[in-house]
C-alpha cells in the first residue's frame, strides 16, 4: 500500500489536497454498494477513530452481524432496513486528491435520489452483484449515467465470494452487461471483480482471484481523469441575475463554456442584445481580473446600458446558441403524477425558467431492453421517454452533446422538479425565419449614442406595442384612437401606428394578391414596428389590417419586435378563446373608460409603466 | 488554491440563486468560522455587499467572547443583525441539565422557528458542510422544511444540475446550505487566502488549548492544542483522526438525527 491517508469523512478531518473528485456509487439495490465504500474508507485507514469499534459495538448489542455499510448510513431508518435512502457525501484523500464518494440509494424508490447523487459526479462505480447477476437497476443506472453525462465510469462485480470466485462466472456478466453498454455507445473504464466484504481487490490486489491481473478500485480510482471544465469550447455564459447595489450595473452568472475577456463584444440571446465587456468585477481581488473561464462565477459591466435579463445566454458573435420555443429530448420522469401531454410544466434550461408543455411522446425507453418501444401519452415516474417540448417564448439553448450545460433541462411539476432531460435536437418552429431576420438585422443594426434604457428613463415609460386583436367591426380601432389619447395626455409617448397607412404607403409596390398574404404584410409591419420601438415609443395599434388571420399576426410581430413587449388586448363581442398570452380580453358590450382602464393596468404589470424608472436605487446594507 | 476556488464557484452560485428566489431571504451567522466563511461568500457574491438580514440565535448560554466579537463586528461593518431568542424558555430556567436535545430544541430549535414566523422568513442560508456529520452528508443544497420546521430526510427533492428546489407551497420554507461541499480544512484553507478575519477563541493563547467548533459554553469543550496561527491550525488538521465536533455535547449517540429531523440547524 502506498500513499498516506490522513483523513475521513463522516465528522472527521479531510486533509488539503489540491485536486478535488466527486465519484458516484450506484449498482441496483442490496448489491453491496455501501459495504464497498466502507471496506475502501476502513483500509485506507480513512474512518474516524474509534468509528468502527463503535459501530461494531452497536451491532454486537443489537444482535446483528456487522456490516461496513453501517458506517454510512446515518438514519436509523436506513440501518434497521439495512438499505440506503438517500445519497450520503463522505470524504476521503488518496495520493493528493480529495475524493468526495457519493453513495447513491440502489433501491427503485429512491430512483430520485440516486439521480441526484450521479448529476453531481465526474465518474462512476457501478456495483453488479456476481451471484445475482445483472438486474434490473444495474441496466437503468447504467443507461441513467450515459443520460446525465457522466462517461468515466468502471463496472465492480461484487460479491465474488458468493460464487466461489470464479473467472466463468465474473466473464459472463462482464460480456452481458458490456453488450447492454454498447447500445448506448457507453464503455466502461474497467470491470473489476471484487468481495467488498472480504477486501478482494477493493485497496489490495486478492489472493483469491489469481486470474484477474488488472487494477484494484483504489488503483482505478486514481486513474479516472480529472475534466476540466470546458474552457476551450465556445463561450456560453447563462445571465443569473442583474445587479445594481451601487454605482456598478453587474451582469452576474457563471461560465459554462469558454472564455471570456475584457473588451470582448458579447451577443446576448434570444434578446440579440448586443455590448462589450467594459470590467470583471470581483471582491477582493486586486488587480481586477481581465479575463474569465468556464466554471468561474462572475460579474461584468458592459460599455453600454443594455437591458438584459436573467436566461439570457451571453455568447462571442462568431458562435451563438439556438433559438425557438420547440426542441426534442431524452427525459427521465421522477414525479408523484405522470408526465402527460398538454399539461403545462415549468422549463428550467441554465438560468432560463419558463412555461411549457410536452407536444409528443415519441417513446417510452425500456432501460433493461433498450430495443422495445413503446408508445405512450404519458410517462410514469422512473420511467425514461423521448419527447418534444414547447416553450411558451423563445429560449436560448444548444445540443446537449455539444454544450453540457445549456443543453440540459429540468422540468416543474407544480412546486417539485419532477424530471430531468438532455437536448437532443432543435425543433424549427413556424417563427423561425422571421427570428432569423430579427437576429441578422439586430446584430447589425447601427445605433446612435442614446441607448433604450436612457429614452426609457427620459421618457418615464419603456417602448412597447399595444395590440388590438379580434375579429371584425368589434371596436379595436376606436379603442387603439382612445388609447393613444390617453397615454398622450398623460404625458407618454405613444403613437397610433394603421395599418392602412402603411398599406397605401410602403405597401404601394405589392399587388392585391400580394397584400393578401399574411405572412409578408405581418413581417412589413412588425418592421416598421420596430422601428418605432427604436425610437421609444409605445406604439397602439390594431390587427385590422390582416382580417381573421390576426392569431398568425400577433406571433409574426410578436417575434420581430422582440425583447420589447407586445401587450395583446382581445376584443370580442361574445366570450371567445384569445389567442395564447393574451394580457387583456375585453367580450361583449364594452365600457370604453373601463377597458382604457385595464389596458393602462396591463401597462403597469408589464412594467412598460414604471415608476421606479425615475426613483433613487434602494440603499443596501454593506460591510 | 484552484480546488478552493471551485468551491467559491459553486458557492457563489448557490448564494446568488438564492438571492433571485426568495424575497424574504436571511443568514444564519453564528459567528462560527464556518458562517463567517460563507458571510464572506456573500460579499464575494454580491461585490461587497450583503442584501438580506443576518440571523444570530442567542441561546445566553454562549461563550461571552461570541457575542462581544458579534457586536463589534455588526457595528463596525454595519451589518443588519437580527437576534433572536427563546425568552419564554428562558425565562422558565431552560438550561443543560433539563437534558442537552431538550435544551438544544428549545433554545436554539423553536428560537429559530419563532424568529422564522415572526418575520415569514422564506429562505434561510445556514453554513452547515456535509463532513461534519452524517446527516449533514444526505443533506440537499436547498433543503425543504415544513410547516413545523420539520425535515422529511425520507423524501428529499432531486437536485440536478444546478437546478434546485425553489419553489414550495406557502407557509413552508427552505434551508440554503452553500458550503455543503466544504470540509473543515477547506474552510481554513480559504480563511488564509482570503484573509478572512474569524474570532480568536479558535487559537491557543497559551495555555495549550484552543476551541475547534464553537457553542453554548457549557456544552463545548477546548481541544488539546499548541495552534497558534491559521498555518498552525492546517498543519494539525491534516494530522488528526479526531472528529471535528468531538466537543460538542449534542451530537453524542442519535442526538444529531434526532435534533435536525425536528428543525436543527
Amino acid at each position: 500500500m502506498s500513499g498516506v491517508v490522513t483523513t475521513t469523512g463522516q465528522g472527521l478531518v479531510v486533509s488539503g489536497a489540491e485536486e478535488h473528485f466527486n465519484i458516484v456509487i450506484v449498482g441496483h439495490v442490496d448489491h453491496g454498494k455501501s459495504t464497498l465504500v466502507g471496506r475502501l474508507y476502513a483500509e485506507t485507514g480513512s474512518l474516524p477513530e474509534g468509528k468502527l469499534e463503535k459501530v461494531q459495538a452497536i451491532c454486537r448489542q443489537q444482535g446483528k452481524e456487522f456490516e461496513y455499510a453501517f458506517l454510512f448510513d446515518a438514519f436509523l431508518e436506513e440501518q434497521e432496513q439495512g438499505i440506503t435512502i438517500d445519497t450520503a457525501r463522505t470524504f476521503f484523500t488518496w495520493k493528493g486528491r480529495q475524493y468526495i464518494i457519493i453513495d447513491a440509494p440502489g433501491h427503485k424508490e429512491f430512483l430520485k435520489n440516486m439521480i441526484t447523487g450521479a448529476a453531481r459526479a465526474e465518474a462512476a462505480l457501478l456495483v453488479i452483484d456476481a451471484w445475482e447477476g445483472v438486474k434490473e437497476q444495474s441496466k437503468k443506472h447504467g443507461y441513467l449515467l450515459s443520460l446525465l453525462g457522466v462517461r468515466q465510469f468502471a463496472v465492480v462485480v461484487n460479491k465474488m465470494d458468493m460464487v466461489g470466485y470464479r473467472q466463468d462466472v465474473f466473464a459472463g456478466i462482464e460480456k452481458e452487461y458490456r453488450a447492454f453498454l454498447q447500445q448506448f455507445g457507453a464503455v466502461p473504464e474497467r470491470v473489476i471483480p471484487v468481495s467488498a466484504k472480504f477486501g478482494d481487490n477493493i485497496v489490495y490486489h486478492s489472493q483469491a482471484m489469481p486470474w484477474y491481473e488488472g487494477p484494484t478500485v483504489l488503483d482505478l480510482l486514481s486513474s479516472f481523469k480529472k475534466e476540466t471544465a470546458s474552457a476551450d469550447q465556445p463561450l456560453r455564459f447563462p445571465v443569473q441575475d442583474v445587479y445594481k447595489f451601487d454605482v456598478r450595473r453587474i451582469i452576474a452568472g457563471r461560465l459554462t463554456a469558454g472564455r471570456l475577456r475584457v473588451g470582448d463584444s458579447l451577443l446576448f440571446s434570444p434578446s440579440n442584445k448586443r455590448a462589450n465587456v467594459k470590467s470583471i468585477e470581483a471582491f477582493n481581488v486586486e488587480p481586477p481580473p481581465m479575463s474569465a473561464e468556464a466554471g468561474q462565477s462572475i460579474g461584468i459591466t458592459l460599455d453600454e446600458q443594455i437591458f438584459v435579463e436573467r436566461g439570457e445566454i451571453a455568447t462571442h458573435p462568431g458562435n451563438l446558441p439556438h433559438v425557438s420555443t420547440s426542441f426534442k429530448a431524452n427525459i427521465f420522469w421522477l414525479g408523484k403524477r405522470p408526465l402527460e401531454r398538454k399539461r403545462k410544466y415549468g422549463l428550467r434550461i441554465a438560468t432560463k425558467e419558463v412555461e411549457c408543455e410536452v407536444v409528443a411522446i415519441h417513446r417510452i425507453i425500456d432501460t433493461t431492453d433498450l430495443n422495445q418501444q413503446q408508445d405512450g401519452t404519458s410517462v410514469n415516474r422512473n420511467q425514461v421517454a423521448e419527447l418534444t417540448i414547447r416553450t411558451k417564448s423563445p429560449i436560448a439553448f444548444d445540443i446537449a452533446s455539444s454544450f453540457e450545460a445549456t443543453g440540459r433541462f429540468v422540468l416543474v411539476d407544480e412546486y417539485d422538479i419532477s424530471g430531468g432531460g438532455i437536448v437532443t435536437e432543435m425543433v424549427p418552429d413556424e417563427q423561425e425565419s422571421l427570428r432569423e431576420e430579427a437576429r441578422r438585422r439586430d446584430f447589425s443594426w447601427v445605433k446612435g449614442e442614446v441607448s433604450v434604457e436612457d429614452r426609457a428613463k427620459q421618457y418615464g415609460h419603456r417602448a412597447a406595442v399595444v395590440l388590438f386583436t379580434g375579429g371584425r367591426h368589434t371596436g379595436k380601432s376606436l379603442l387603439a384612437r382612445k388609447l393613444e389619447g390617453r397615454l398622450v395626455a398623460e404625458g407618454r409617448h405613444a403613437y397610433l401606428l394603421d395599418g392602412e397607412n402603411l398599406r397605401r404607403g410602403l405597401d404601394a409596390d405589392l399587388s392585391e394578391e400580394e397584400k393578401g398574404l399574411t405572412a409578408e404584410m405581418a413581417r412589413r409591419y412588425g418592421e416598421v414596428a420596430r422601428l418605432l420601438i427604436d425610437t421609444g415609443l409605445i406604439v397602439v395599434s390594431t390587427t385590422n389590417p390582416f382580417g381573421l388571420a390576426y392569431r398568425e399576426a400577433l406571433e409574426a410581430i410578436r417575434t420581430l419586435v422582440h425583447p420589447a413587449p407586445v401587450i395583446a388586448v382581445h376584443v370580442s363581442k361574445t366570450a371567445e378563446e384569445p389567442p395564447p398570452d393574451t394580457d387583456v380580453v375585453l367580450s361583449g358590450p364594452v365600457d370604453l373608460d373601463a377597458a382604457i382602464k385595464q389596458v393602462m393596468e396591463a401597462l403597469k404589470h408589464r412594467r412598460v409603466l414604471d415608476e421606479s424608472l425615475n426613483a433613487k436605487p434602494t440603499p443596501q446594507y454593506s460591510i | 488554491m484552484k480546488h478552493l476556488r471551485r468551491l467559491e464557484d459553486q458557492s457563489v452560485y448557490i448564494l446568488r440563486e438564492a438571492y433571485k428566489h426568495f424575497d424574504n431571504l436571511a443568514m444564519l451567522w453564528s459567528i462560527g468560522k464556518d458562517s463567517t466563511v460563507l458571510l464572506w461568500l456573500v460579499r464575494k457574491a454580491f461585490f461587497g455587499h450583503v442584501p438580506f438580514p443576518l440571523i444570530h440565535i442567542d441561546t445566553s448560554y454562549k461563550i461571552p467572547a461570541m457575542i462581544e466579537y458579534r457586536d463589534r463586528l455588526a457595528r463596525e461593518w454595519r451589518l443588519n443583525l437580527v437576534v433572536g431568542q427563546n425568552k419564554q424558555a428562558l425565562a422558565a430556567g431552560m438550561n443543560y441539565t433539563m437534558g442537552r436535545d431538550v435544551c438544544c430544541t428549545a433554545l436554539k430549535t423553536q428560537a429559530l422557528k419563532d424568529l422564522i414566523d415572526e418575520k415569514g422568513y422564506t429562505g434561510i442560508i445556514l453554513g452547515v458542510r456535509a463532513d461534519e456529520d452524517s446527516t449533514r452528508a444526505k443533506e440537499r443544497y436547498f433543503s425543504p422544511r415544513d410547516k413545523h420546521g420539520d425535515w422529511d430526510f425520507r423524501d428529499q427533492p432531486p437536485e440536478l444540475w444546478d437546478q434546485f428546489k425553489t419553489t414550495f407551497p406557502p407557509g413552508t420554507h427552505i434551508r440554503i446550505h452553500p458550503l455543503l461541499d466544504w470540509t473543515e480544512i477547506n474552510i481554513w484553507e480559504y480563511i488564509k487566502i482570503e484573509n478572512i478575519p474569524f474570532i480568536d477563541l479558535y487559537l491557543d493563547k497559551g495555555d495549550g488549548t484552543r476551541y475547534r467548533s464553537l457553542g453554548c459554553a457549557p456544552c463545548t469543550m477546548p481541544v488539546k492544542s499548541t495552534a497558534k496561527t491559521v498555518d498552525d491550525i492546517i498543519e494539525e488538521l491534516r494530522a488528526t483522526t479526531v472528529a471535528e465536533r468531538a466537543g460538542r455535547a449534542q451530537d453524542a449517540g442519535r442526538g444529531m438525527e434526532m435534533l435536525r429531523k425536528k428543525g436543527y440547524m
